[in-house]
């Protein structure tokens, strides 16, 4: 039942094959005995989860179920569910409880599912392996070694080993794909806009977005049918008609035109990605699909500007953790802003700092211009590439990550090389566009380790994530990668 | 035209000094002693190398992107919509009274 698709574990819930409650249950045996190394949930209440299931099935008796009724699924501790401990990973929030749901976990909890708990991340989402945790790093299913990817760790780990049906995560610079493919799992973030990001703790507001993590396509479908929709307490959360994101899973590919960016196989992409990415495209173009060769110039520059952009808007966004209103306050102080300074330097990790700094002096007072408007001059650049681009084709397709998941403490003490590792899937994220990574296969086991995950990167037009995942699932209907599992669990 | 030009020079060539770390941890409410201050020093700047590859970018005449949408923001009709919460919100404070946040005293 652990690799159940949701849509088959609705169907046990419906005929009355397993309970919620005891579906919920077994998740929180398989946590309670595989958490303690993993370290992917940060905090489970079993109590509520139960409460949540007993619920369910009392809706499943009376035939009023949903597609995810009874469902346990996790949520990633950036979103605000009410009485719950939400950490974003910080010391600063270490002890606050949530006093309202964010709008994803709304959405969930009408339709029914269970929530398994909150899971680990990088500190307020600033990072690519999980490291920068206030609560210690995520550990890898497939390795416990290596770094599960980040910022959304807890989750993609979660899913890997089957401690949750399916796990929600946010993407700022790559946050839901990087981890997707470090562990092996499928992941979507959809076009900014699509999900409301009310009670997503800010990093990035004009490139935060929500989506789900889930063993298939199939299922990332079924879990943005709850998650997307109009929120008018998020400004930017566009006014569309709902859409059923499962609706073109099975239209076959015949004539379907594959984008590869010629930059994003050059230098910097491991060999052993780079061949599991060609194989992904061999098993395209037997599923009729066509490929052309295309560029998008500028992608040399996402990187930089990213650690531009991101860092200026973190330091707006995290000027709210003042130690006055909710959030860890310093013990000792003299005055008002020695407060302030002591809170925050005792209360935020190095990396969220860090980012603060650069984003401050991005900022400052004679190099607005030089740093923060140019970026965002570049940023309309990359964004154009991608607009002439699909002029060529329907979707945009290569590694999500250059490389398998490195080794925890590999990449610790050089920001510039972490910041490195998301060099595939920052630039989605400047143009607002969708973009997801499936498995594609495993890289070359390394001198210590097993063979880890490798993502193939899928990039669509503006809100055509039901063409994507029409693409994704094809795939995973003729391969059997995403349905592996790491050894142990 | 010139002043911009100059503000390009001076990114371009300049690596961060002691005083300029100081400054934005100021600005950001962050103490830091001067072990991180050098620490931090160090780091930015090697961030500030990878962020100046930037500057070679002819971008004149490039509209400024500040957003992943070019659409205008919604307006709704000023009403309330919020409930009054101040004691659940108030809950979760380091220190309140008398429905009040506390902090240090500002004004003698």
């Amino acid at each position: 039942m652990l690799n159940y698709s949701l849509t088959q574990l609705g169907a046990a819930l419906r005929a009355k094959k397993i309970s919620s409650v005891e579906l919920t249950q077994l998740y929180l045996d398989r946590i309670a005995a595989h958490n303690p190394v993993l370290n992917a949930y940060l905090t489970v209440d079993a109590k509520t989860s139960l409460t949540q299931a007993a619920a369910a099935d009392a809706l499943l008796a009376q035939g009023r179920a949903l597609p995810l009724t009874g469902i346990p699924i996790a949520q990633k501790d950036i979103f605000c569910a009410k009485g719950w401990r939400t950490t974003c990973g910080s010391k600063m929030l270490s002890d606050f409880i949530a006093p309202y749901d964010a709008h994803v976990v709304e959405q969930f909890n009408k339709a029914g599912a269970i929530n398994l708990g909150k899971t680990n991340m990088d500190e307020f989402a600033m990072g690519s392996s999980n490291e920068t945790s206030y609560f210690g790093p995520v550990k890898n299913p497939w390795n416990h070694n290596a770094v599960p990817g980040g910022s959304s760790g807890g989750a993609a780990s979660a899913v890997a080993a089957r401690l949750c049906a399916a796990a929600t995560g946010t993407d700022t610079g790559g946050s839901i794909r990087q981890p997707a493919a470090l562990c092996g799992i499928t992941g979507i973030k959809p076009t900014y806009g699509t999900v409301s990001r009310y009670g997503m703790i800010a990093f990035a507001s004009s490139l935060d977005q929500a989506g789900p993590m889930a063993k298939s396509a199939e299922d990332c479908a079924l879990m943005l049918n709850v998650m997307a929709g109009f929120d008018e307490r998020d400004s930017t959360s566009l006014l569309r008609e709902k859409e059923d994101y499962t609706r073109d899973l099975n239209r076959p590919l015949q004539g379907l035109r594959i984008g590869l960016p010629r930059e994003f196989f050059a230098e910097g992409l491991s060999n052993d990605v780079a061949g599991r990415v060609q194989d992904a495209i061999a098993e395209y173009k037997k599923l009729g699909a066509v490929v052309i060769d295309i560029s998008l110039p500028n992608s040399n520059l996402a990187v930089p500007v990213y650690y531009v952009l991101a860092p200026a808007e973190a330091s707006s966004n995290l000027s709210r953790f003042d130690g006055v209103r909710y959030g860890y306050r310093a013990p000792e102080y003299t005055d008002l802003a020695d407060m302030y300074e002591k809170s925050r330097a005792q209360g935020f990790g190095e990396e969220v700092k860090r980012r603060i700094m650069i984003g401050t002096y991005v900022l400052s007072h004679g190099y607005y211009d030089a740093y923060y408007l140019q970026a965002q001059k570049i940023r309309r650049l990359i964004a154009q590439d991608f607009t002439d681009a699909f002029k060529q084709c329907d979707v945009i397709m290569g590694p999500t990550s250059p490389s398998t998941a490195f080794n925890l403490g590999d990449k610790g003490d050089d920001p510039v090389q972490m910041y490195l590792s998301d060099i595939y899937t920052i630039a989605v994220n400047l143009a607002g566009l969708p973009g997801m990574s499936i498995p594609c296969g495993f890289g070359d086991p390394g001198a210590n380790g097993p063979a880890m995950p490798a993502g193939l990167q899928i990039i669509g037009n503006y809100f055509d994530e039901a063409r994507m995942l029409n693409a994704a699932h094809q795939y995973q209907l003729a391969t059997d990668w995403h349905s592996k599992q790491p050894n142990g669990i | 035209m010139i002043l911009y030009q100059s503000c390009y020079y001076k990114a371009f060539t300049m690596s961060l000094s002691t005083a300029d770390v100081q400054k934005v941890a100021r600005l950001a409410r962050l103490a830091m002693n001067n072990t991180e201050i050098e620490a931090a020093r160090t780091q930015l700047s090697g961030i500030f190398e990878l962020i100046e590859e930037m500057q070679a970018v002819d971008t004149s005449g490039i509209e400024p992107m500040s957003h992943a949408q070019d659409l205008s923001q919604r307006l709704r009709e000023d009403r309330v919509t919020e409930t009054d919460q101040r004691e659940l919100f108030q809950s979760i404070a380091p220190q309140v009274e008398a429905g009040l946040y506390l902090v240090p005293q500002v004004i003698e």
